[in-house]
């Protein structure tokens, strides 16, 4: 039982090398850390491993079995740096949200998303509530494993701290894998069970 | 000494179209004060929304045409007025901006540190500022896209380190850079305010503005609330609830939340625009609250922490 990415290889042009033969695993409940400097990979691991792109060699599998066998909405969701542009400026909050299925119980109200905001655009909330948002819209209840890339390092201190502590719990009550990257070191110390380095 | 900038009360607004021909006053930041010394960085910490980036803007008068500033400024202590704003910005008074997209796309870095001229000492000028930072003489052939995260930052830096300026102004000059790149690029504001220059550091992240500034501007709501100085932070003397809030949130401190959210523009009543989230707010809260004098630093505040010394 856990999210395993095997000796993976990637390049976004033909002879560059992104990542190479790189290995790690995340196990539910876990909270792994992933820090380093600019420019390693660490935002393209997280996309080899949530499926958005495939690897040139190795491979990503999800309790033994590869990430590609499974149907429907992928149970390894991401959660990214800026919320504005993870979402469709032209769709209602609403809609967006009705697209990925149902709901988890309780989930908008424990993120404090009032449900007038689901009538609204994206350009209308603040960073801290569209980035709650994509909280909401991530933690499906199929969903477990959740990758942050950088997800809260444009907020201020207080709006972290609140999506920190929200998610601390849910992972906690749902047994939920988390993969955080950040540059901040204090952060990952906070959070995580084990940090590694690309 | 004489101040490098002085910053009275000022308040900026928008004149905005709300129903038809109907107009609407949109205040964005209220009353903003604040000081910077020779040889001094002062931060101004406050989150994304609060009216930042338009404290630069408004400082060297390039906001938009829609846009109303009130209040005092002074600059070298004479006041500055928007004719004195287009005379010194770009010499004695620079911004270091957020990004690269403020840098020309279609133009070698060079030319554009040239600034049109071709001549000799402007040539060397550029040189000697960009191996300053670590850069060579190559750079200046590349064109913005070619250079990565923190090359941009320190071409961006270097352009305003060719004149001599008196003041800085950085407008978050750290986001997406990793925590050692952050740091340099620090460390090169700094060095600008050892030769004498003052720098105003305008930025989210109030970890990394207290590694380098000397004294600390809370801005919250599009207002003042606290001026400190950065070991004020470390050494526990707090005088605004909400910069106590900001410190206990800290991941190495407390890490603990308040609930609710900042107010945004438009939002905001006469009172103190922390009331609804502040622990130590009563009725009088809502009414006018003065920016005092308070335990070696200034809050605006009628309950703050500590004892008057």
């Amino acid at each position: 039982m856990s999210l395993e990415g095997k000796h993976l290889s990637f390049g976004y042009r033909r002879k560059g090398k992104v990542l190479e033969g790189v290995s790690l695993t995340v196990a539910p409940g876990e909270r792994v850390g992933l820090a380093g400097p600019s420019g390693q990979g660490k935002t393209t691991l997280c996309k080899l491993l949530s499926g958005y792109e495939r690897p040139r060699r190795g491979e990503v599998l999800l309790d033994g079995r590869p990430l590609q066998a499974y149907r429907g909405l992928c149970p390894v969701q991401m959660l990214w740096q800026h919320p504005e542009t993870a979402v469709d400026p032209l769709m209602k909050l609403g809609d967006t949200l009705r697209e990925g299925g149902q709901v988890a119980e309780g989930l908008l109200e424990a993120l404090h998303i009032q449900p007038a905001w689901l009538n609204r655009y994206p350009a209308e909330p603040s960073g801290g509530g569209l980035q709650r948002f994509c909280i909401a819209r991530a933690l499906r209840p199929g969903v477990r494993y959740l990758l942050c890339d950088e997800s809260t390092a444009m907020l201020d201190l207080i709006t972290q701290a609140q999506i920190w502590q929200f998610l601390l719990q849910w992972a906690e009550e749902h047994q939920l894998g988390l993969l955080i990257v950040s540059h901040n070191a204090a952060l990952l110390e906070r959070l995580c069970t084990r940090i590694e380095m690309l | 000494m004489e101040p490098i900038l002085e910053v009275k009360e000022l308040s900026i607004s928008f004149t905005q179209y709300s129903r038809g021909t109907m107009q609407t006053e949109l205040p964005v930041i209220r009353s903003l004060s604040l000081t910077v010394a020779p040889g001094q960085v002062v931060a101004v910490v406050g989150s994304s929304g609060s009216g930042k980036s338009l404290l630069a803007h408004g400082i060297l008068g390039i906001l938009p045409y829609n846009s109303h500033r009130a209040g005092e400024l002074f600059f070298l202590g004479q006041p500055l007025t928007q004719e004195r704003m287009e005379q010194v910005r770009g010499k004695e008074m620079v911004l270091v901006p957020q990004g690269v997209t403020y840098l020309d796309p279609l133009m070698q870095v060079g030319p554009q540190l040239w600034k049109g001229s071709r001549d000799g000492t402007h040539r060397k000028r550029s040189r000697t500022a960009l191996a300053r930072y670590g850069l060579g003489e190559e750079v200046e052939g590349l064109y913005p896209f070619e250079l990565s995260g923190g090359m941009a930052r320190r071409v961006l830096i270097a352009t305003a380190a060719m004149e001599q300026p008196r003041l800085v102004i950085a407008d978050e000059p750290t986001p997406g850079l990793d925590a050692r790149s952050a740091r340099r690029v620090l460390g090169h504001f700094r060095e600008l305010a050892e030769g004498g220059a003052g720098v105003l550091l305008i930025t989210h992240d109030l970890e990394l503005a207290l590694t380098i500034a000397h004294r600390v501007a809370v801005f919250y709501a599009g207002e003042t609330v606290e001026e400190a100085e950065a070991s004020d932070f470390a050494e526990g003397r707090l005088r605004h609830p909400y910069t106590r809030a900001l410190w206990n949130a800290l991941p190495q401190n407390g890490f603990t939340p308040i609930p609710g959210t900042q107010p945004g523009p438009g939002e905001v009543g006469e009172g103190c625009p922390f009331a609804p989230r502040c622990p130590r707010q009563g009725p009088e809260c809502l009414g006018k609250v003065p920016y005092m004098e308070w335990n070696g630093g200034r809050v605006r505040c009628l309950h703050p922490e500590g004892e008057t010394v």
